[in-house]
């Protein structure tokens, strides 16, 4: 048994907040600086050009690299050997992302569904948590913008469907997003499960590197032939047309029900802004 | 790169091809979802609004707070879909162009040819450089909205691309 205090979870929270905010992943710098390389469209290379300097203006002034700030996502990987002490979990976590958007000068981007009044501090944060083996706690954090956000989808197919309805459903989701959640994207793919897990799966595909493949030959081959096709749509960056409308796909999967094949997109923009720390 | 000086005279609309790269320098307003409701309303109601239309270049964004020392806070585009149902009324009555980022429906291409006025695609997700661009910014009107506030920019070369421009053509 280890003994964590929350507080420590709510000051790692912040740090990560705080510098997702106004970094990207370097994987997504990499993949960003190759789609310039690999771009011939003027207007495109224009956009990604653009991008590349935004990031380097966002770190050297250290602002945030999208006004978007996004909803915060954290997802916790607990070890069933921690006992945690100390403040409720979850009041900890909304208390370290509420103190980095206010410290960080963040956009508060979070409110009532309905009303539509801001709760002026970007809480509350969508919280999972997945209990595992071990006496540590691994926190991935990703600030999620919802240009992208919106642009995802749902499907659950039939079992008949198998990979070529999944990988149809993928482009089909990109294919209609077009231009609006800002080109080239990182597309997160459910795979599996019931409804609700897809959905959550998706959202953990896109917290891997770009340019990481699936463990599974099968299920990497569904990435590398869906990104294929994606680049295939010449959608572009900014939807001027081009050879990069994607920077990567990544899959997730789970088993799921005899009757069914659940298939979740959740599109992440160009923007990849996600931390990682184990505690 | 086009250097264009707001605000647009029809002539200056008439020289704006879809494609084309420009330097936007001069006043611009901030609007996105609940600002353009609030402003319907206010048309519906006959009221004055925050800032005449005639001419005004809306700009669909809602910024960060700006830093100590700084005009503004990161400041990109938002994805301009959402506001299909509000911009050809704001179109017919007079706004010159529209700042955004993405496809608007046919409507809004159609509104934008009978009005000669231009849609300007600012690149997505490069805020901290179009903050760069901002000379100052002041919230002028619902302020309770938050960064969904109407705030007034003085922009100067802030880089965009002519999306739809008046004769019906466009980059998408």
């Amino acid at each position: 048994m280890r003994k964590i205090n929350t507080k420590t979870l709510e000051d790692t929270v912040y740090k990560m907040a705080l510098h997702a905010g106004v970094n990207l992943t370097s994987s997504c710098m990499r993949a960003l600086g190759e789609a310039y390389e690999a771009e011939t469209n003027s207007a495109a290379k224009f956009a990604l050009k653009t991008i590349c300097k935004n990031a380097e203006i966002a770190n050297a002034k250290q602002m945030p690299v999208c006004q978007d700030t996004g909803m915060a996502v954290v997802m916790l990987e607990i070890g069933q050997d921690v006992f945690l002490e100390g403040k409720p979990l979850h009041t900890a976590i909304n208390d370290g992302v509420r103190r980095a958007y206010k410290d960080g000068y963040f956009r508060k981007s979070v409110c009532d569904p309905i009303t539509r009044v801001n709760t002026a501090d970007n809480t509350p944060a969508t919280i999972h948590t997945e209990i595992c083996n071990g006496d540590k706690i691994k926190i991935t954090y990703l600030p999620k913008g919802f240009g992208s956000e919106n642009m995802s989808r749902l499907y659950m197919l039939k079992p008949a469907q198998g990979v070529d309805g999944i990988i149809n459903s993928v482009v089909e989701t990109v294919k209609l997003a077009g231009s609006r959640p800002c080109p080239p994207v990182y597309v997160g793919v459910g795979i599996g499960g019931s409804f609700d897990t897809c959905a959550y799966l998706a959202k953990k595909a896109i917290t891997r590197d770009i340019g990481t493949h699936s463990e599974r030959a099968d299920i990497a081959e569904i990435e590398k032939t869906a990104l294929e096709k994606i680049n295939a749509l010449n959608i572009g960056c900014q939807g001027f047309h081009g050879k990069v409308t994607a920077l990567g796909v990544s899959c997730e999967w789970a088993p799921t029900h005899i009757a069914g094949l659940p298939v979740a997109v959740n599109i992440q923009c160009h923007c990849v802004r996600c931390e990682k720390e184990i505690i | 790169m086009k250097s264009v000086t707001l605000p647009l005279s029809k002539q200056d609309v008439s020289e704006l091809k879809a494609g084309d790269s420009v330097l936007i320098s001069g006043t611009i307003m901030t609007a996105r979802d609940c600002a353009h409701k609030r402003i319907i309303e206010l048309l519906d109601n006959k009221k004055e609004l925050p800032f005449k239309l005639k001419d005004a270049v809306i700009y669909y964004a809602g910024p960060c707070p700006a830093k100590p020392g700084f005009a503004s806070g990161s400041c990109g585009p938002t994805t301009s879909a959402r506001m299909d149902s509000f911009a050809p009324r704001l179109l017919d009555c007079g706004l010159g162009a529209i700042i955004g980022k993405g496809e608007m429906s046919q409507a809004v291409r159609e509104a934008i040819v009978k009005n000669k006025a231009v849609y300007f695609a600012a690149i997505g997700g490069a805020g901290a450089l179009y903050a760069d661009a901002i000379i100052s910014n002041k919230c002028i009107a619902f302020d309770d909205l938050l960064s969904e506030a109407i705030y007034k920019l003085e922009v100067k070369n802030f880089p965009a691309v002519v999306a739809y421009d008046c004769y019906g053509g466009s980059i998408y």
